[in-house]
């Protein structure tokens, strides 16, 4: 009974609405316009967020990368842009500023529950060769110095076809891992096949021999194909060489400038990364010129979200006002609706409708016109975040939580500003209002 | 078929059979009405009115207007409280009701035709002979069926997805009486429902008010200000300065035993 009595008022409710539609939608507009700014930033937000959290975990959120930057304690009066310049200016570090092996395995051993691995890497530059059977055509891979923990973490996402990956035996020796396309590209024979070539890569100028020790899988690279490297040939892949022989092809110091540590499950990375600063910095305290910093991506991620969050509460206290606008725009239009139907109010008590019978289906009428605003708002709101991703270039995430709050805020504006007509409603004496003109 | 009919006939009139002893449906006694109480413009509309009306009479109250018809017509329909005397209708007494209370006795109990028939725009005629049933908390099926049932009785049948605005004055009056008989009440209180139409369609209407009568055994009180057509009825009050000064056997004291 309850529920037909409902269903009754809401259709009462839509058969009064829809006698003022030009009204109801002017009425509605500043609900519409509150929700729909809501959504959309709510969209916006969570599908750039959604988006960059997810690129960032696939380059692994528990990363914390050491590098070692120049101190900038005499630097007073110069900007931010003149520290990089000058930056850019200084030589690299060398020699003893670098990280050393030593300081890597005194890290692990003080943070032996809190480090998975440290990875280590070293940029060889670019290696250069002749197509297989097209000595016309040059393919062109970037050539990497990797730790054999480096290594074996790549096994998740690009996992070793034939051969193996470098062990910690192959340190100082001439041996590589390419990538299938690089097989396809260079060598010219099957995965296995290729086990074993050797392969004269031209680094820095000068011919170098390699022997193949594995091959591991080609995963397209999606910025790659959206640079629109379409051409089989110009497709860049790396080349893993020992970091011994690495180091010794581009002819630099012992030690590195950079590292990263990967964090155990269940570390929180956030605070983590400030332990491993302050760790390595230890190092460089009497150092002139350079000191150790750490950073990961999830504290880039968590600063990029904290933005997000403010920019979402700006907006959302412009659609506050909006909605405030809105809903007394509601309250008046009830209140006018009340006034325009005294005697319909007049003829329901004399039929018997108690107060509260009245002032449910004024409220109910009040609900109903904020939430086909609040809904039209939400349609509009997605639609909006959903074109502005997809301007920005991002996957659109409409915000469930964010769609279900807007309705239901819509919903408590109807009750709180068609309360008071509606009880004013109630209120009318029947002979007044059947008497009214 | 006919057997039928007369049986349907002979239900209605044993359903419709006063009680024995027959108890005045409506009883007042010393009934006063007064506005702008204790402000120097104190004004007593009703000077005590004494009134029984017995279950199935039809029952006339006529008087030129300022007599104070509505504010009686008010009382009796239980819109309004009096100031002083006491009210008891069908064995309620009003004078101890809550606001709720009035409300429920208005919906199970009266029904009221309006001269200007207020039947509530932009719903069809059936959701307004609906009305009474829903906040008398009937089932929607239910209210659905009766509606159509009391909208068929009254000639209203072809009509019922019609809107008020739709319909001519003599057929929102017939939706309006569908409406004041579809909770089968015990009073039907009817205000000058011919002074919007007419002769013609007064007529009909009329009729009908005299077929709720004979055939349901419905107790009516109709306010009027037309002597010819108060005459129609079993008994005719005459209202005047807030007064009952003239009571009379109606015409249709001879219809009926």
């Amino acid at each position: 009974m309850a529920l037909s009595n409902l269903l009754e008022n809401i259709s009462m409710a839509l058969t009064s609405l829809k006698s003022n539609k030009m009204r109801s939608l002017l009425t509605m507009l500043g609900i519409i316009i509150g929700i729909a700014a809501v959504i959309a930033i709510e969209t916006v937000g969570g599908s750039l967020t959604g988006t960059v959290t997810d690129s960032m975990s696939g380059m692994g959120v528990g990363n914390i990368t050491v590098s070692l930057t120049q101190k900038d304690s005499d630097d007073t009066s110069g900007t931010s842009a003149g520290v990089t310049l000058r930056r850019f200016m200084d030589d690299t570090p060398s020699g003893d500023d670098l990280i050393t092996d030593t300081m890597i395995a005194e890290f692990e051993a003080a943070f032996p529950d809190q480090v998975d691995r440290v990875e280590l890497t070293r940029e060889a530059g670019t290696a250069t060769i002749d197509k297989a059977g097209d000595p016309d055509t040059t393919i062109s891979a970037t050539l990497t110095g990797a730790s054999p923990a480096t290594l074996n973490a790549l096994e998740s996402d690009t996992p070793i076809l034939a051969g193996r990956w470098l062990t910690d035996g192959d340190d100082g020796k001439y041996l590589c891992v390419v990538s299938e396309k690089f097989v396809e590209q260079a060598i010219g024979t099957t995965n296995a096949g290729a086990l074993g070539t050797r392969v004269v890569l031209t680094v820095n100028g000068s011919p170098c021999a390699f022997y193949v020790a594995g091959v591991y899988e080609y995963v397209e690279n999606e910025y790659a194909s959206l640079m629109g490297s379409d051409d089989d040939d110009s497709i860049q892949t790396t080349i893993y060489i020992p970091l011994e022989t690495a180091r010794a092809l581009t002819g630099e110091d012992e030690g590195y400038q950079s590292l990263t540590v990967v964090a155990a499950n269940g570390v929180d990375v956030t605070n983590f990364v400030d332990v491993v600063g302050d760790y390595f910095a230890s190092y460089y305290t009497r150092n002139d010129t350079w000191t150790a910093q750490a950073t990961s991506i999830s504290s880039l991620v968590e600063s990029m979200t904290e933005m997000l969050d403010t920019i979402s509460l700006g907006i959302s206290a412009i659609a506050a006002i909006s909605l405030l606008v809105g809903g007394i725009g509601v309250m008046n239009i009830m209140t006018v609706s009340v006034t325009e139907r005294t005697r319909e109010i007049g003829t329901r008590k004399a039929l018997g409708a108690p107060s509260s019978a009245i002032r449910l289906q004024f409220i109910t009428e009040s609900i109903v016109l904020c939430l086909i605003g609040g809904v039209i708002g939400v349609a509009l709101g997605v639609s909006l975040g959903m074109g502005l991703s997809s301007l920005i270039g991002f996957a659109a995430r409409p915000s469930l939580t964010a769609i279900l709050i807007a309705v239901g805020f819509s919903m408590a504006i109807g009750v709180f500003f068609g309360y008071y007509p509606a009880n004013k409603a109630a209120k009318l004496d029947p002979i007044e209002a059947l008497r009214y003109e | 078929m006919a057997d039928k009919r007369q049986f349907a006939q002979a239900v209605a009139r044993h359903i419709g059979a006063p009680a024995i002893p027959r108890r005045p449906l409506i009883q007042m006694r010393g009934i006063r009405k007064s506005y702008y109480i204790g402000q120097p413009n104190e004004l007593e509309i009703l000077h005590g009115i004494d009134l029984q009306v017995y279950p199935g009479e039809f029952v006339a109250i006529v008087g030129e207007s300022g007599s104070g018809k509505s504010t009686l017509m008010n009382i009796i329909g239980v819109l309004d409280k009096p100031t002083q005397g006491s009210y008891i209708l069908d064995g309620v007494n009003i004078h101890d009701a809550k606001d709720n209370e009035l409300a429920a006795i208005r919906n199970r109990k009266i029904g009221f035709v309006f001269q200007t028939y207020n039947l509530i725009g932009r719903q069809s005629a059936l959701k307004n002979v609906e009305l009474p049933m829903l906040y008398a908390g009937v089932p929607g099926g239910e209210r659905a069926r009766r509606a159509k049932d009391w909208l068929t009785r009254v000639g209203m049948g072809d009509r019922m997805r019609h809107q008020p605005n739709e319909l001519s004055g003599g057929q929102k009056q017939r939706v309006a009486i569908a409406r004041a008989m579809v909770n089968n009440p015990a009073l039907i209180l009817a205000d000058e429902p011919t002074g919007a139409l007419d002769s013609e369609t007064s007529r009909v209407v009329m009729d009908l008010f005299h077929e709720m009568h004979r055939r349901y055994h419905k107790t009516i009180v109709l306010i009027t200000h037309n002597p010819a057509l108060a005459k129609e009825c079993e008994r005719v009050l005459t209202l005047k300065d807030g007064r009952i000064v003239d009571e009379q056997k109606g015409e249709g004291a001879d219809g009926i035993v």
